[in-house]
């Protein structure tokens, strides 16, 4: 593994003039969202799958501009900045319409994993690539035979030659059908352990033999896809790390997935912060004044709970982040910053349904109802990128060093390995 | 504790920690309960030695830090005293002398400025008022015009370490808006009053101030001008009183982690269930979040930031509850030792509880932030 590590370099452009440029050339170049226009990644999805080219679009404007893969480094297309530099260009980008949905998991997670685990070839083959719009990404990790349990994954990889033959079926791949190139995880040793048979692939998405089909949520997003792979040919160059070594490439994936899911990734570009569900606090204010509770001490006490909370989940990537950079803490404490995004979400939901009451189930308009769907919606934040019951896992064996939950598969061949009643 | 301390600061904080645990260990914190004593005079001049009241101390009258944030260097301080609910009066000695050093007037409070440095006199905000709660920009405590200063009438209550304190620092209404003033406990007119407190060695006083006539040269704050400076007051409690909490938290829960290690139960460690793996998890989650939102409220006031006063109100509303919750969840994880006298973690509980309580509970701190929030 050649873990990339951050540019911290001397020799660069000061945090204070780069913004100043980012700040005049997205005035001169990126386009402005209106006043009443949603800048966010919801409010995008809305719009449906014209999303995906738009914001194919506006990555090349940035990637034009100088100001696209801002912590990628510079050998790969990117601008081998630091997080402080990514942090002054996200703080300059409201108010402009960006690709926010190529953050993750094209930059913050398979951008990421391609930099660290990848080999030269595929690093310079892809990362430009998606550093300039042009390749989205995708991660084909879980399977309909369960998500926590990742390292049991029995989709089938057979070599044949200079290939693999694929077969099996990959679900909750968000925007699959838009993207370009997959990173999917599959069973090449039956007879292994199961953490030591598996291998990972960066496999073209759109090619005979996958079938890809959508996932309606219950708030009406059909962003999620599931898979069905029926001989799929693989070149074996597509394989990343090792043959029977993709635990490795995946432990690092699930990495990059935390810190963004938590919002502590380096590579999330043009909006900051972590990802949200539903509107911010900003809004929720002004929709407490639209209703006329804003004199009312029990709504005051909980719409500044939920803007407290949202300070400190701020404040805690901060701090975190910087306790895995100078190792004072683990890299598994993104589990942390993952377990705060579920927890603050759901209480953040939970505020939103007391706050507006009636006003947030029954309206004139279908986009009043947005904070009940919102609610409805609560627990994708404590699922979507790992659930917190896994997070909570980590955080107590990793990070505080407590004995591992017993596992009935552990050291046993895969295939001995019981699949179900 | 801040994950960004330079060197010096971490010097600081492990001379600081070997100061309290040789002269103030748990032990000697029981004796001074027992003895009904709150701090000893002597022992907290030994620590003002390592300069833990000169740091937020302007400059200018003689105040030194170590990284140019004094406030964040006191609280490297307040969080060791919090991992031994070490008695003392750092918040109050801190915050008047930092009141008096900032206020234009300051080259008249030099004497008092000198002798809180040195840890020779003792000061204390008084702030509360009786069957008030948190509204330290509301006093009835009355200020009448007297020449170049004042006369002041009233009563303040809960006024931390207020049965050992040389100096008040009184928030009073006058004709023309807020005022502060120091005022002398041997000033004529001043009766000091203990009252009973949660904490074992953290003393309150109620003090009755009874036509007490306050020179010139002792008025902090002139008529109308003491507003902005009760805010950065409230900045400089919430930031010490939470640092103190978090050092508090971070040490129950070392020992409750070492706890499940060392506990057996079914033939196996307590930490090894992962019904209580996850409690811990949760609990190593506010820890880390108490820690970061302190931290961070700290940093603002010592920058006077823009979102200083916002931060403040995040901060306290947040540790308040969750200082509280965690250190409830180890009694539940100590079983029925957790609820003893002998065991240490109710010294603990008693300092987080007081904490959450005085100097806004987190429901006013939600309610003043949804005031700055201007909702």
């Amino acid at each position: 593994m050649t873990e990339h590590t951050i540019a911290v370099g001397t020799d660069l452009e000061d945090v204070e003039s780069f913004r100043l440029r980012a700040r005049a050339w997205l005035a001169d170049n990126m386009p402005r969202l209106t006043p009443d226009e949603d800048g966010s990644m919801e409010a995008a999805f809305q719009r449906g799958d014209a999303i995906w080219p738009r914001a194919r679009e506006l990555q090349r404007l940035l990637y034009d501009g100088g100001f696209a893969g801002i912590c990628f480094p510079k050998e790969y297309g990117g601008q081998g900045l630091t997080p402080a530099h990514q942090r002054a260009f996200n703080s300059e980008c409201a108010g402009y319409e960006m690709p926010l949905v190529l953050n993750t998991p094209t930059f913050s997670i398979c951008g990421a994993t391609i930099l660290d685990m990848a080999s030269e070839e595929q690093k310079r083959q892809h990362l430009p690539a998606v550093i300039r719009g042009d390749e989205i990404l995708v991660q084909f990790l879980s399977e309909p035979r369960g998500g926590s349990d990742l390292a049991g994954v029995t989709t089938r990889a057979t070599r044949d030659g200079d290939v693999f033959i694929l077969n099996g079926s990959k679900i909750w791949s968000s925007g699959a059908y838009a993207a370009d190139y997959a990173l999917c995880l599959t069973r090449t040793d039956w007879d292994a352990p199961k953490h030591r048979g598996m291998t990972m692939f960066l496999l073209k998405v759109h090619q005979p033999g996958i079938d890809i089909k959508r996932i309606k949520q219950i708030n009406g997003n059909n962003e999620f896809c599931q898979e069905f792979f029926d001989d799929v040919v693989v070149p074996a160059s597509a394989v990343v790390g090792e043959v029977n070594g993709g635990w490795a490439v995946a432990s690092r994936q699930l990495f990059h997935e935390r810190n963004a899911v938590g919002g502590g990734s380096p590579y999330v570009s043009g909006g900051g912060g972590p990802p949200r569900r539903g509107p911010g606090t900003a809004a929720l204010i002004e929709a407490v004044q639209g209703v006329g509770l804003a004199d009312d001490v029990y709504v005051r006490e909980l719409v500044a709970e939920a803007h407290a909370l949202s300070r400190v989940q701020q404040q805690l990537i901060a701090r975190v982040t910087e306790g895995m950079r100078t190792q004072q803490l683990p890299p598994p404490a993104a589990a942390i910053l993952r377990l705060f995004g579920g927890q603050a979400a759901t209480r953040i939901a939970e505020i939103n349904l007391e706050v507006l009451g009636s006003q947030a189930v029954v309206g004139d308009q279908d986009h009043d109802l947005e904070y009940g769907r919102g609610f409805l919606m609560r627990q994708a934040g404590s699922l979507g990128g790992g659930s917190t019951e896994m997070a909570r896992n980590i955080i107590s064996e990793r990070v505080l060093g407590m004995p591992r939950e017993f596992a009935a598969d552990r050291d046993v061949p895969f295939s001995q390995v019981r699949q179900g009643r | 504790m801040d994950f960004d301390l330079t060197a010096d600061q971490k010097l600081f904080r492990a001379t600081t920690r070997e100061f309290l645990e040789k002269e103030m260990p748990l032990t000697r914190v029981r004796e001074l309960a027992s003895s009904g004593i709150g701090f000893e005079s002597d022992w907290w001049k030994r620590g003002s030695e390592l300069g833990w009241n000169a740091m937020t101390v302007d400059p200018a009258a003689g105040g030194d830090s170590i990284s140019g944030e004094g406030l964040v260097d006191t609280c490297i301080v307040a969080e060791e005293m919090g991992r031994l609910v070490s008695p003392g009066p750092l918040l109050g000695t801190n915050l008047v002398a930092a009141a008096l050093s900032g206020a234009a007037s300051a080259a008249d409070h030099a004497e008092v400025i000198a002798a809180l440095m040195a840890g020779e006199a003792v000061a204390s905000w008084a702030v509360y008022e009786p069957r008030h709660g948190w509204a330290p920009l509301a006093p009835e405590v009355q200020a009448s015009p007297d020449g170049s200063g004042y006369v002041v009438t009233g009563v303040k209550d809960r006024v931390d370490s207020g049965d050992q304190a040389d100096y008040f620092l009184v928030t009073a209404a006058a004709p023309d808006g807020l005022v502060q003033v120091i005022v002398p406990v041997a000033a004529s007119g001043v009766t000091v009053t203990r009252q009973h407190s949660l904490d074992l060695v953290r003393r309150y006083a109620r003090v009755d101030l009874d036509g007490v006539v306050v020179p010139g040269t002792d008025v902090v704050r002139p008529g109308g001008s003491a507003e902005s400076a009760v805010n950065r007051q409230i900045q400089t409690a919430v930031a010490l009183q939470c640092a103190e909490t978090t050092g508090a938290i971070e040490r129950v829960f070392e020992f409750t982690v070492q706890w499940a290690f060392d506990r057996y139960s079914f033939g196996r460690p307590l930490a090894s269930y992962q019904a209580l793996k996850h409690r811990f998890a949760d609990m190593k989650l506010w820890l880390e979040a108490c820690q970061a939102t302190a931290g961070a409220a700290a940093h603002a006031a010592a920058q006077q930031a823009d979102d200083a006063d916002e931060l403040a109100s995040v901060a306290k509303s947040y540790v308040g509850q969750r200082a509280t919750d965690l250190i409830q969840d180890c009694v539940q994880l100590h079983g029925g030792i957790g609820v003893t006298w002998e065991h240490d973690i109710h010294l603990y509980l008693r300092r987080a509880t007081v904490n959450r309580a005085m100097f806004g509970t987190p429901s006013e701190h939600r309610r003043r932030l949804a005031d700055i929030l201007g909702i």
